[in-house]
């Protein structure tokens, strides 16, 4: 029984450290690039979900709120690529990275100035109270936590796969100047994605903002949901879900059999195992090419 | 314009490729032994910050810029050299034993560690040396008896052959520990770039599959660079605890081995100018902009996150519009006056190269 | 005992069959060219000789040594350089420094030695100058030693190629598609260095080329390959009137 309260608590964490993982490895399908931004994307989304909510900011219904704020971040995620990625456009992925963590450190300081340090809660219809099933309690907001992050990962997958625009997507991320002969708008697809991106961090922050306090350091699990993606494989949508699941679990696991600070490592030393024997991850998208 | 007559090969693998350079280094390193006597003790102790940055940044510069293996987590093995140092020297090791032990041992674990990350590219590598650094956080909160956890440690006094140099009653003595190392690592930097190591690692960072047809081991040449690169990062933590005084595990974190890596960016990737040159940044940046703060608003306000805040900024603004950072910006401007006006516009353009698939290999 | 003897080499690819039970052999100080249409495995048949693939059958020996105990990087040690098709120069470093890169199967000194820079060094850095400089000259590249590969031209990279493996003081040269993207000039420049190479410097040639004016001007024998399996093999002449060659290179009817 405490087997399962832990794992269904680790479930809600894992997805949300799971739908960040989606916004990494979007981006990475379509551009190769990672986003070491993409925790603070979500933080910023949980601040403005927050900002248009809570009654001693806009005080909009909740329901106004929530679509308004994924507007705005995919616009954000759009501009953003637009006016800063767009420069880097044919340059080595070291120097995005670099970039994106740059970005993180303005996003987190920005966020500290308009709303300041301390921890608020997102005033939502969400975090109504808790179910009970057969002995278990689980918040509302983790329920609505895990629907949501499956629902989305299923709709990503089929966009992928199915829709034109996944697929151009693809394409752009495999071979920029074949995308482009192919009549690919490849710098378009790529804002699309960034804008895509930045919805999903919202969505990952409006839940994450229901479930407890976030304060501009929220981001800072986005490193976590780094580990999920590579332990599900970078290139892989249901792998950055599975990934997000495996740590969400492992942690209170970990806290609760092993030494306290030894459970803190736990996601960062199966991340370094799982970069060490299997380093594309348990869903691995890399074939070898014939050269 | 100068123009080099070179009338021998040693005019290429010599320190100096003519008379003017040496003489302009000659004059910044007396200028660098006599500050002592030009500046205040505050100053001072600015400048050895910056020479300690220097030194770590020419560590990471060492791996990331001449070989092409990105890190970021070299603050594992800041905090390495540091502990290492000061345990050695608790232990009853002399200094002048201890610290070069101190970077023996960290490069030693660098080369241990880069083992099975070794086969990882690009961001792989990246986020193994992420988890590094937040591993080696939690690793010296566990091993508190060594490492004496959050509370820290506190280095002893420097004694060298009854020679003593304490940081805070003594600065001008900790500046020229500090310079002569950072001599001594430029030097060996410098020596390694005209050797063929040095050129095995740039080989390795261009084209591991043409360097392998040379005959170059691509996992012994990677090795080599974790090595030396984790040795020199392992000297500049050691002094690092002695400039702050205490250390703890806080002291050695994520946030700092990211700072280095843009550090070095900013000042410019692949030259040794550039470890300095971001050093100035990274050390200069807190007091320029708490004087900047002080007139704008007012002392009284604290604002938390601005240091990090700015210094992304700057980061930001170098790898849109200058990605060579401040030397190459540098270059660019002295290769303009040397040219003139025969300076060509687009001289230093990048060439685009276009994506093309890691996950297809 | 041939220079290079390969016998009975086969790779497969998942289903495809890359290179079919082949075997041929190199002389000592002779020029070897390998042809044949796209796809035919030839330029699987050298990464199989730099070690880069695991053969799934045969042996390959050179000067008597067994390749397949060797990893990619001791093969230079051996005495064998190459080329490669697309151009895999070290970018962000000068002509020079890309040709001292060649000279590493003969560094002598040690890490410590190099960090600190003893007498021993420079005078071994004086000595691979030396050697570099020869090259230098045989390529006419002096215009361009300075100079960042990144902005050099493609006929003059494939150049700096070619002197990067001769840096090394081969006895067995692989030229991967030596003269693919050159003008007319430049082919015929090549033509005279692949001579020069095989004449003064007594350096065993083996490539692979589809120019044939190239191949009939500089080759000894050669090997016409298709779908990985050995086609024909004799002088430029008898091959080119090979019925079996002609057909896979222009279909039945042009026989």
């Amino acid at each position: 029984m405490e087997v399962l309260q832990l794992l269904v608590s680790g479930l809600a964490n894992g997805c949300v450290y799971g739908l960040i993982a989606l916004g990494f490895v979007l981006i990475y399908k379509a551009t190769e690039a990672v986003n070491f931004a993409q925790g603070d994307f979500m933080m910023i989304g949980a601040f403005v979900s927050l900002g248009l909510t809570n009654a001693e900011y806009m005080n909009l219904p909740f329901w106004i709120a929530a679509p308004l704020t994924i507007s705005i971040m995919a616009v954000f995620g759009y501009l953003l690529d637009l006016f800063v990625l767009r420069h880097l456009f044919g340059q080595n992925q070291t120097a995005v990275v670099i970039l994106t963590i740059a970005m993180g450190f303005v996003l987190r300081f920005i966020a500290g100035i308009i709303w300041g340090h301390e921890p608020q809660t997102l005033e939502s219809p969400l975090a109504l109270g808790d179910l009970h099933i057969g002995g278990v309690v689980l918040g509302m907001a983790d329920v609505a936590i895990i629907v949501v992050t499956f629902l989305m990962t299923w709709f990503l997958y089929q966009f992928f796969q199915r829709t034109k625009l996944g697929l151009a997507m693809q394409a752009a991320s495999q071979n920029q100047m074949a995308a482009y002969f192919m009549g690919i708008p490849v710098k378009r697809v790529q804002g699309l994605i960034w804008g895509l991106s930045g919805a999903t961090a919202a969505v990952a922050g409006i839940l994450f903002a229901s479930k407890g306090a976030i304060d501009p350091n929220a981001g800072l699990l986005g490193i976590k949901a780094f580990a999920a993606a590579v332990i599900g494989g970078f290139g892989s949508l249901p792998g950055a879900l599975a990934g997000g699941l495996i740590v969400g679990v492992i942690e209170p696991f970990a806290a609760r059999y092993f030494a306290a600070g030894y459970s803190q490592i736990a996601p960062y030393a199966l991340l370094l195992a799982v970069l060490i024997f299997r380093p594309h991850g348990l869903f691995s998208q890399v074939r070898v090419k014939k050269v | 314009m100068r123009i080099h007559f070179k009338t021998s090969y040693q005019h290429d693998i010599r320190l100096f490729p003519d008379r003017w350079t040496l003489c302009v280094y000659g004059a910044l390193l007396a200028l660098a032994f006599a500050l002592p006597y030009l500046i205040g003790e505050f100053y001072l102790g600015e400048v050895t910050n910056v020479l300690i940055w220097a030194i770590a940044g020419l560590g990471l510069m060492l791996l990331t810029g001449q070989t092409g293996q990105a890190s970021l987590g070299h603050a594992a093995f800041l905090a390495i050299g540091c502990y290492a140092n000061t345990i050695l020297i608790e232990q009853g090791v002399p200094f002048i034993i201890a610290f070069p032990l101190a970077g023996i041992i960290t490069g030693f674990v660098g080369l241990l560690i880069a083992i099975p990350v070794l086969r990882l590219h690009g961001i792989y590598l990246a986020i193994a040396t992420i988890a590094l650094s937040v591993l080696a956080d939690d690793i010296i909160v566990l091993t508190e008896h060594w490492s004496g956890g959050v509370s820290g440690k506190f280095p002893e006094m420097i004694n060298i052959f009854g020679f003593e140099i304490e940081r805070w009653s003594m600065p001008s003595r900790f500046y020229y520990l500090v310079l002569v190392v950072t001599i001594a690592c430029t030097l060996f930097y410098r020596n390694l770039l005209r050797s063929p190591l040095g050129r095995a690692f740039a080989a390795v960072r261009d084209s591991e599959v043409s360097a392998t047809a040379m005959g170059v081991h691509i996992a012994r040449t990677k090795g080599k660079a974790f090595g030396l690169s984790c040795m020199i990062t392992g000297w500049a933590g050691a002094l690092m605890g002695y400039y702050a005084g205490t250390f703890n595990n806080e002291t050695f974190s994520l946030v700092i081995s990211i700072t280095l890596l843009m550090m070095i960016v900013i000042g410019g990737l692949g030259s040794i100018h550039g470890a300095f040159f971001g050093a100035i940044v990274v050390a200069f940046l807190p007091q320029a902009l708490s004087i900047l703060k002080d007139n704008v608003i007012g002392s009284g306000v604290a604002i938390p996150g601005l240091e990090t805040g700015v210094f992304g900024l700057i980061l930001i603004l170098f790898i849109l519009f200058e990605p060579m950072g401040i030397y190459g910006r540098w270059l660019k401007i002295r290769t303009w006056f040397e040219l003139f006006p025969f300076a060509r516009k687009d001289m230093f353009r990048r060439q685009k190269s276009y994506l093309k698939t890691e996950r297809l290999r | 005992m041939s220079l290079l003897e390969i016998n009975n080499a086969t790779l497969k690819f998942g289903g495809v069959v890359a290179v079919n039970d082949l075997s041929f052999s190199v002389e000592e100080g002779e020029v070897y060219a390998i042809v044949g249409p796209n796809g035919a495995g030839k330029s699987t048949a050298f990464n199989l000789i730099s070690r880069f693939y695991e053969p799934f059958a045969g042996t390959f020996k050179f000067d008597g040594n067994n390749l397949l105990e060797r990893d990619a990087d001791q093969v230079a040690d051996l005495g064998i350089a190459r080329t490669f098709q697309n151009i895999e120069l070290f970018e962000h470093a000068t002509v020079l420094q890309n040709l001292l890169v060649g000279r590493h199967r003969h560094r002598k000194t040690t890490l410590l030695e190099e960090l600190f820079f003893t007498p021993r060094v420079r005078r071994e850095e004086e000595r691979h100058r030396e050697a570099v400089e020869e090259v230098i000259d045989f390529l006419d590249l002096q215009p361009y030693r300075n100079k960042m590969i990144a902005g050099l031209p493609y006929g003059v990279r494939k150049v700096v190629e070619l002197g990067r493996a001769l840096a090394s003081q081969p006895r067995l040269l692989l030229l991967d598609e030596p003269a693919s993207g050159l003008s007319v000039e430049e082919t015929q420049d090549m033509r005279w260095w692949i001579d020069d190479i095989r004449k003064q410097m007594g350096i065993t040639v083996l490539m692979v080329e589809h120019d044939m004016g190239l191949v009939s001007g500089v080759s000894d024998r050669v090997l016409a390959l298709a779908d990985g399996a050995k086609l024909a093999e004799g002088t430029p002449a008898e091959v080119q009137a090979n019925p079996a060659v002609i057909e896979a290179y222009l279909g039945a009817g042009a026989v």
